[in-house]
C-alpha cells in the first residue's frame, strides 16, 4: 500500500453556519450564514480581513469550536468533535517537542494501534514525500520554521485525511520560504489528493494555490465574494506575474479594500477567542 | 543558565570558587581561634575547622556514621517516594479536572502552609511507630511543592499541542501519556527537586524529636551531651546529602528529558 493514493471523498457542505465566540455580554457573532459546497478533492482558500472568522469556520470545520447554527457535513456527516479525517495544521507548529521528526509523524497511525515498525516505516515514506528525508531523528527545535511546518503536513496526511484544513501554514515564514512551501504544497497535493481548505490573508497566497477563493466580510464573517482561479495545473511562481493573474488580484484587493469606519480586529484562532496557551474554557478531556 | 556548573566555568572561574570556599574556612578558624565577639554575635563557643575535622573524621572512624545515614536515606527515601508518586498523581488529577480541583484543592490550601515542625505532635499520635511518623514528616514536607509544581505544569501545556493531539486521535489516556506528562515534566522535574531538599530539613526535625539513629538525633544529641564540634560536623552532612541528592534528581531530570537539552544546545 503506497501512501500517495487517491483519496475519493472529502465533501464539504456548509449550510447557513453561524458561530458564536465568548461569553456572557462579551460574546459575539463570528460568523453569520455562511454557506459553501466544496467538491471532493477541491483546493478553496479563505480570504478576508483579520478578524472576519475565516480561522474561526476552520476551526469548526476541524470540530473544535462548536456551531452556533446552520449544518456543517463532511461527506454528509455532520461534524462533531475533532477526528483524524479532518486534519488541521496551524499558523505555529504544534509538534510534539519530545518527539523526533519520525515519532511525531507516526503519532496518528499510533492512536490507531499500529505496530511500531509498520509505523515509523509509513511515517519515513511521508517524510520523503514532504522532502524530509535524512531529518527522522531531529527533534522539531532542530529544524527550521518551513521543516517544522513540513513535518506538520506529513502528519496530518499520514492519517489520510478526507479534509485538510490549513490556518495560514506559512504566515510565519519568510518570503522566499512561503514561495517554497506553497508549490511544495501544490506538488504535494497532486500526488496525495485531498479536500483542502486553507485560510490566508495573502491574496498571492490565495489565487495561487486555490481551485476557487471564498472572500469573507469583516465581522460577522458572511460571504463577500466567491471567485474562481481557474488557472492550468501545475502551476509555478510565474503565474503570479500574468495579466489574467493580476486581474484577479485587483479584484480581490478592491474587495477586501477596509471601509473608512472599520475597527481593526484581534486575530481570532481555530481554537476560538483565547491567545495561545490560554483555554477559551477548560477542557476535561 | 543563569548558574554554570563548576565543569562549564573555566579553570579561572573554578579556581575563584575553590578559593571562595577556602577563604570562608579560613575566617572561619580565625574568628574561633581568636573567640571573636562582635557584641551581637560571638565566637566564642564555637568550635573551628580544624576541631569539626577532627570530629568528622572521628565520626568516619567509628561504627556510628553507617547507622546514621541509612536510618536518614532511608527515611528520606519512603516519605520522598510516597511524596513523589501521590503528588504526582493528584497534581495531574488538579490540573486536568475541575472535579479533582474543586475536590482536592481546598483542603490541600489550609494545609500547606503548616509547617513540618508543627505536624510532630499529632504525627506522634497518629503513627503507632516513630519511624512511622518522622517518614510521615519528610512526606508532608515533599508533598506540597511536588503537587504545586505538578498543577502548575499540567495547566501550563500549550492548548494547541492538546488540540492538535486530538485531531490526531488522541483519547483520554493517550493524551495524559503522549502530551500532558512530558509537557508538564520540567515543571514536575523541579518540584521534585525542591520536595528534595525540603524533604531533608524535615527529616532533621523529625529526627531531632524521636529516634536513636539518624543525621539529626545525631545532632541533637551532640548538642545535649555539649560535643559542640559533632554538631557542624551533622550540618554538614545534612547540607552535603540535601545538595548531594537534590543534584542526582537534577541529573536524572534532564536524562528523561532530552528534548530540552537540544533546544538549550541551538
Amino acid at each position: 500500500m503506497s501512501v500517495v493514493e487517491a483519496m475519493p471523498q472529502g465533501r464539504v457542505e456548509i449550510d447557513e453556519v453561524s458561530i458564536m465566540l465568548g461569553r456572557g455580554a462579551q460574546s459575539f457573532e463570528a460568523v453569520r450564514k455562511l454557506s459553501l459546497s466544496i467538491a471532493p478533492g477541491e483546493f478553496v482558500a479563505i480570504l478576508g480581513p483579520s478578524g472576519c472568522g475565516k480561522s474561526t469556520l476552520l476551526g469548526a470545520l476541524a470540530g473544535h469550536i462548536p456551531v452556533g447554527g446552520g449544518r456543517l457535513l463532511v461527506d454528509q456527516a455532520p461534524v462533531r468533535g475533532p477526528d483524524p479525517s479532518r486534519g488541521i495544521v496551524f499558523q505555529h507548529h504544534t509538534l510534539l517537542p519530545w518527539r523526533t521528526a519520525l515519532e511525531n509523524v507516526a503519532f496518528g497511525p499510533k492512536m490507531r494501534g499500529e505496530p511500531r515498525a509498520q509505523r515509523l516505516a509509513s511515517a519515513a515514506e511521508m517524510l520523503a514525500t514532504v522532502g524530509l528525508s535524512g531529518f527522522e531523528n531531529r527533534y522539531p527545535a532542530e529544524l527550521s520554521g518551513g521543516m517544522q511546518q513540513r513535518v506538520e503536513i506529513a502528519r496530518v496526511l499520514i492519517n489520510r485525511p478526507r479534509l485538510l484544513l490549513m490556518d495560514e501554514p506559512f504566515g510565519a515564514l519568510d518570503a522566499q520560504t512561503r514561495l517554497m512551501m506553497q508549490s511544495l504544497l501544490l506538488d504535494i497535493w497532486s500526488r496525495v489528493r485531498t479536500t483542502v481548505v486553507f485560510v490566508t490573508h495573502d491574496i498571492d497566497e490565495a489565487l495561487f494555490l486555490a481551485d476557487r477563493v471564498l472572500i469573507m466580510t469583516p465581522r460577522p464573517g458572511r460571504t463577500r465574494r466567491l471567485t474562481e482561479a481557474s488557472f492550468p495545473r501545475p502551476r509555478d511562481v510565474q503565474l503570479t506575474t500574468e495579466p489574467e493573474f493580476a486581474r484577479l488580484k485587483r479584484q480581490c484587493l478592491d474587495l477586501l479594500r477596509p471601509d473608512a469606519d472599520d475597527q481593526p480586529l484581534p486575530r481570532l484562532t481555530p481554537l476560538g477567542l483565547a491567545a495561545a496557551g490560554e483555554p477559551e474554557r477548560r477542557r476535561s478531556y | 543558565m543563569a548558574v554554570s556548573s563548576l565543569k562549564d566555568a573555566g579553570p579561572a572561574r573554578a579556581g575563584l570558587r575553590v578559593a571562595s570556599v577556602l577563604a570562608c574556612l579560613a575566617l572561619w578558624q580565625a574568628a574561633s581561634s581568636a573567640h571573636l565577639n562582635l557584641g551581637v554575635v560571638t565566637f566564642a563557643n564555637t568550635p573551628g575547622p580544624v576541631e569539626v575535622g577532627g570530629a568528622a573524621v572521628e565520626l568516619v572512624r567509628s561504627s556510628q556514621l553507617v547507622p546514621h545515614l541509612t536510618a536518614s536515606l532511608a527515611r528520606v527515601f519512603a516519605g520522598y517516594a510516597a511524596a513523589a508518586v501521590l503528588g504526582v498523581a493528584i497534581g495531574v488529577a488538579i490540573g486536568r479536572s475541575r472535579f479533582a480541583n474543586d475536590v482536592l484543592l481546598p483542603p490541600l490550601e489550609v494545609l500547606r502552609p503548616i509547617p513540618a515542625v508543627a505536624w510532630i505532635p499529632l504525627a506522634v499520635l497518629m503513627f503507632p511507630s516513630s519511624e512511622g511518623s518522622m517518614i510521615y514528616i519528610t512526606f508532608i514536607g515533599a508533598l506540597f511543592p511536588i503537587v504545586l509544581n505538578t498543577i502548575h505544569g499540567v495547566e501550563t501545556v500549550d492548548q494547541r499541542l492538546i488540540a492538535s493531539a486530538r485531531s490526531l486521535g488522541a483519547g483520554r489516556a493517550a493524551m495524559l501519556r503522549e502530551v500532558i506528562l512530558p509537557g508538564a515534566a520540567p515543571s514536575i522535574v523541579t518540584g521534585l527537586a525542591i520536595g528534595m531538599g525540603t524533604s531533608w530539613f524535615c527529616l532533621i526535625t523529625a529526627e531531632m524529636i524521636s529516634g536513636q539513629f539518624g543525621i539529626g538525633y545525631y545532632t541533637w544529641e551532640s548538642y545535649t551531651l555539649q560535643n559542640y564540634p559533632d554538631i557542624v560536623v551533622g550540618m554538614l552532612l545534612i547540607g552535603l546529602l540535601g545538595m548531594g541528592s537534590s543534584a542526582l534528581l537534577r541529573r536524572a531530570g534532564e536524562f528523561a528529558t532530552p528534548w530540552r537539552r537540544v533546544g538549550r544546545a541551538r
